[in-house]
Parts: C-alpha cells; structure tokens; sequence
C-alpha cells in the first residue's frame, strides 16, 4: 500500500511522465468545461428564478462567486505545489506553480471586477474598503508580486524557489479571505456555499451555480495544464525526450 | 571569535551579529539618516498635498504617521542584505555551523534599532504637528512599538529573496507591501478605536499576535530566501 502510493508519488518527479499523462488529463477537464460553462451560463441567466430583494442583478453571481472561489483555491494550489517542489525538489511543482499564477491573478481580478458591478445597483457604490473586498484586492496583489518575481529571476530553478517561499508566507491571507465576513461586520453577504449546511438559496438558483463552479474549475485545470505543458516543453528543451517529440511531431 | 576549539554558543552569535551590523550602520551614518529624512518628508506631503485643515489633519495623523513609517521602511529594505551579499559574507554566515535563521533574526534586530526605532522617536513630534490629540500620542508610539518590528521582520523575507537581483528595489514593494496591510489596518485601527472612545485593547492584542506570529516564522522564511539567492 505504502510502496505503491510511494511509487504513484514519486511518478509526479518525472517532467515526461506528467507531460505524456496531462494531454488526456486536459482533454477531459476541456470537455467538462465545455459542457458545464454554457449550461450553466445559460441555466443561471435565463432559467433561474429572479431574486426576490435583488431581482435580475443578482445573476452576476454566476460568474462572481466561482471566480471568487477559484481564485482563493489557485492560491493555495500554487502555495502546496510550491511546499512540494522546496520539499521534494519537483520539477513539475514549480511548473504548476508558475503557470498558475497568471491564471490566477485573472480570476481574482475577474471577482474583484464583477463584484464591483454587482456593488453598485444592491450597495448604490462601486466600491466599499471592507475587510472582504480589501482582502482579496490584497490577494490580487499577493498574485501580482508572485509573477514579478518569477519573471525577474533569470534562473529557473531558483525563480521557482524564491516564489515557493513568497506563496507560502503569503498564504496566511487566504483564512482571512474567508472568514473576514464572518469576523468583521461587513457589507458583503456571507459564503454562498458550505459543505456542512444546506444552502440558504432555493435547488433552482442553487444547481446551475453549482455546476458553473464545476465548469469554472474544470476550466482552470485545462488551462492550468495546457501552460504547464508548454512551459515543460521550454524548460526541458535539452533533453532527449523533448528532442525526440519534436522530430516525432515534424515527421508527421 | 577569540578562542578558536570553542564553539560559541547561540547568543554570542547573535549578539555578534547585532553588533557588527549596528557598527557597520553607525559607520555609514548618512545612509541611516536617509530613511528618517524620507519619513518626515512624506509625512510634510500630506498636509500640503490634502488639506493644512486642523480637523481632518488631526484624524487622519495616524494613518499618515503609519503609511509614512511604513514607507520608509521599505526604502530600507533593500540594504539590509545586499552588502553583506556582494562582499560574500552571507554566503559565510550561510556555511557557519549556527542556524542561518538566528543570524538572520540579529540582523533584523539591528535594522530595527536603526531604522524602526527612529522612527518611532520622531513619530510624536510629527503627530503634534498633525494636530493627533495629545492624549492619543501614546497610543500611537506603543502600536508603532509593536508594529514597526513586524514591518523589519516581514520586510526581511523580501529583502532576502530580491537580494541577487538587479531591480530589488521596485521588486520589494511588490512582494511586502500586500503582507504590510494588516499590520497597517491594525496599526491605524488601534488609534482610531481610541480616538472614538472604544475599546482599543482588542486590536492591540491582534497586534501584538501579528508580532509573535512574524518573530516566530519570518526569521525562517527569510534564512531559506536568503539560502536560494545566494545558490544562485
């Protein structure tokens, strides 16, 4: 049991491995996506019933919420694969991590911007500095000095490093994300979602969210493996087995 | 350092290394004058670039007292390391058989000692000038007491992982100021729950947690930082 999880653990050390494996991988993350982002889109914005204090303007959450969420849980990711790759010296951590990052920093932006919209007809204001936005506008930040540094430090292996310990030490930001509107007294309303309660919103406005954070997610995996095959292919372009896909793929 | 087949112990170390930097600063004096310079410059900006209003200065001190204090902070960051990076003493106190991260934390202590603790010193009579209530003064130097050694010990970790590059400077901002923000909301909140009459013990002691949480991981966080720039 041990040796065999050791062994399956150890397979993620092998650039080659994720990059022959990660092609399925992404395909079906695609398909997902593909599937699960229009109907949820089309569920949520035509379908569903209106909200009874926020009528129409409350559909913005479609997108709002799993953009939220996703980009708290792209933090994360990249602050594990970053304890990964300075613990086990992963090659493909550190890919993970950098080429989460700029996908990340969209999504957070993407929350921060349809937030806003959402704010202006339910708060009558664009903008409030409160603890929940204020935190994730830190964690746009937070996001944006991980991509600096990636892209200032010529040396790869070192760039991966050095932004292995930023994303963790920033990672202290994200439980107060969360729980910041339960904390403070805020404007913004609580978590939409919970995995131990029943959800305060009725199946009908429920579900087509629920699969458009499936979508979202899926999403973000195809893109997140997409740019880290690419940024394999770059990194390992010296070895035999890059070399020999390229002359497979010009043969044919 | 004087007898060779002893290893010194832990503390020696570090007070060592606290005095060697603070003799190195106290050498360069003008370079310590600069971030202070800085500081009362910016706080001066304020009143001339807002409003000299008496009313909105005297609420808004705090905040500006903090923004300025942190600001000059970071203009210091950047030296902390990188002498000791080009002459190849780092890489020195890398090989020392004593734990980097102690070493580190005597180096942090000493850019406190120069750069923090001046500035809290002028802090008061900068406040006055922005007309904070004098009953707030003390408020405010004890959350800069419990602050600024949070601002040192966060800044640290950037310092350490921008020390072997070129643009350290404007990269520093980049990485420290979002993790400066809380001590800032805490920092401002405090003085400002005073000011309203409330209960302002709470956030102190949030500060003083945002203080053990940094002294307990940021000396750790910048050892490992300072061990990857310099294997580059």
């Amino acid at each position: 049991m041990w040796s065999s999880f050791k062994r399956w653990f150890h397979q993620w050390g092998s650039p080659k491995w994720f990059y022959e494996r990660s092609l399925v991988w992404s395909r079906w993350l695609g398909v997902i996506a593909l599937v699960c982002i229009p109907a949820g889109i089309l569920w949520g914005l035509l379908f569903a019933p209106e909200d009874y204090q926020q009528g129409n303007s409350f559909r913005i959450i479609y997108l709002h919420v799993p953009a939220a969420v996703l980009a708290q849980s792209c933090y994360v990711l990249m602050a594990a694969a970053g304890f990964v790759g300075l613990v086990w010296k992963m090659k493909v951590a550190d890919v993970v991590l950098k080429s989460a990052a700029p996908i990340g920093a969209s999504f957070c932006f993407l929350a921060l911007f349809t937030g806003a919209v959402w704010g202006k007809p339910t708060w009558g204001t664009w903008w409030v500095w409160d603890a929940r936005l204020t935190s994730m506008l830190i964690l746009l930040f937070l996001y944006f000095g991980v991509i600096a540094l990636e892209s200032a430090i010529q040396d790869a292996i070192t760039a991966g490093k050095a932004a292995a310990v930023l994303c963790i030490v920033g990672v202290v930001n994200i439980p107060i994300i969360k729980y910041s509107v339960e904390w403070w007294n805020t404007l913004h309303q609580p978590a939409t979602f919970k995995l131990t309660e029943k959800p305060a919103m009725p199946m009908e406005m429920w579900l087509p969210l629920l699969i458009m954070i499936i979508g979202i997610y899926a999403f973000f995996g195809y893109a997140l493996f997409l740019r880290s095959r690419n940024e394999i292919i770059e990194r390992e372009r010296r070895t035999l087995w890059v070399r020999e896909l390229v002359e497979r793929e010009s043969a044919a | 350092m004087s007898d060779r087949s002893q290893p010194l112990n832990l503390w020696q170390v570090f007070f060592a290394v606290v005095k060697r930097d603070l003799l190195l600063a106290f050498r360069r004096r003008q370079d310590l004058a600069n971030p202070l310079i800085f500081f009362v410059i910016v706080i001066s900006l304020f009143p001339l670039g807002v409003s000299p209003e008496p009313a909105f200065l005297a609420t808004s001190a705090a905040g500006v007292v903090w923004v300025a204090a942190l600001l000059a902070t970071l203009l210091s960051l950047d030296a902390m390391f990188r002498a000791d990076y080009e002459d190849g003493a780092l890489e020195q106190m890398i090989l020392t058989p004593q734990p980097l991260f102690l070493l580190v934390l005597g180096k942090i202590l000493a850019h406190w000692l120069v750069t923090g603790l001046p500035l809290i010193l002028l802090s008061p009579v900068l406040a006055i000038m922005l007309h904070l209530d004098e009953s707030l003064l003390a408020i405010l130097v004890l959350t800069l007491l419990v602050g600024t050694p949070v601002l040192s010990l966060i800044g640290a970790i950037g310092a350490a992982l921008t020390v072997g590059l070129r643009v350290g400077g404007v990269l520093i901002s980049l990485l420290i100021l979002p993790l400066y923000i809380p001590v800032l909301i805490f920092g401002t909140g405090t003085v400002q729950a005073a000011a309203a009459g409330s209960e302002y013990a709470g956030f102190l002691a949030i500060q003083g947690a945002i203080l053990m949480l940094a002294l307990a991981l940021a000396p750790f966080a910048a050892a490992a930082g300072l061990k990857i720039s310099a294997s580059n």
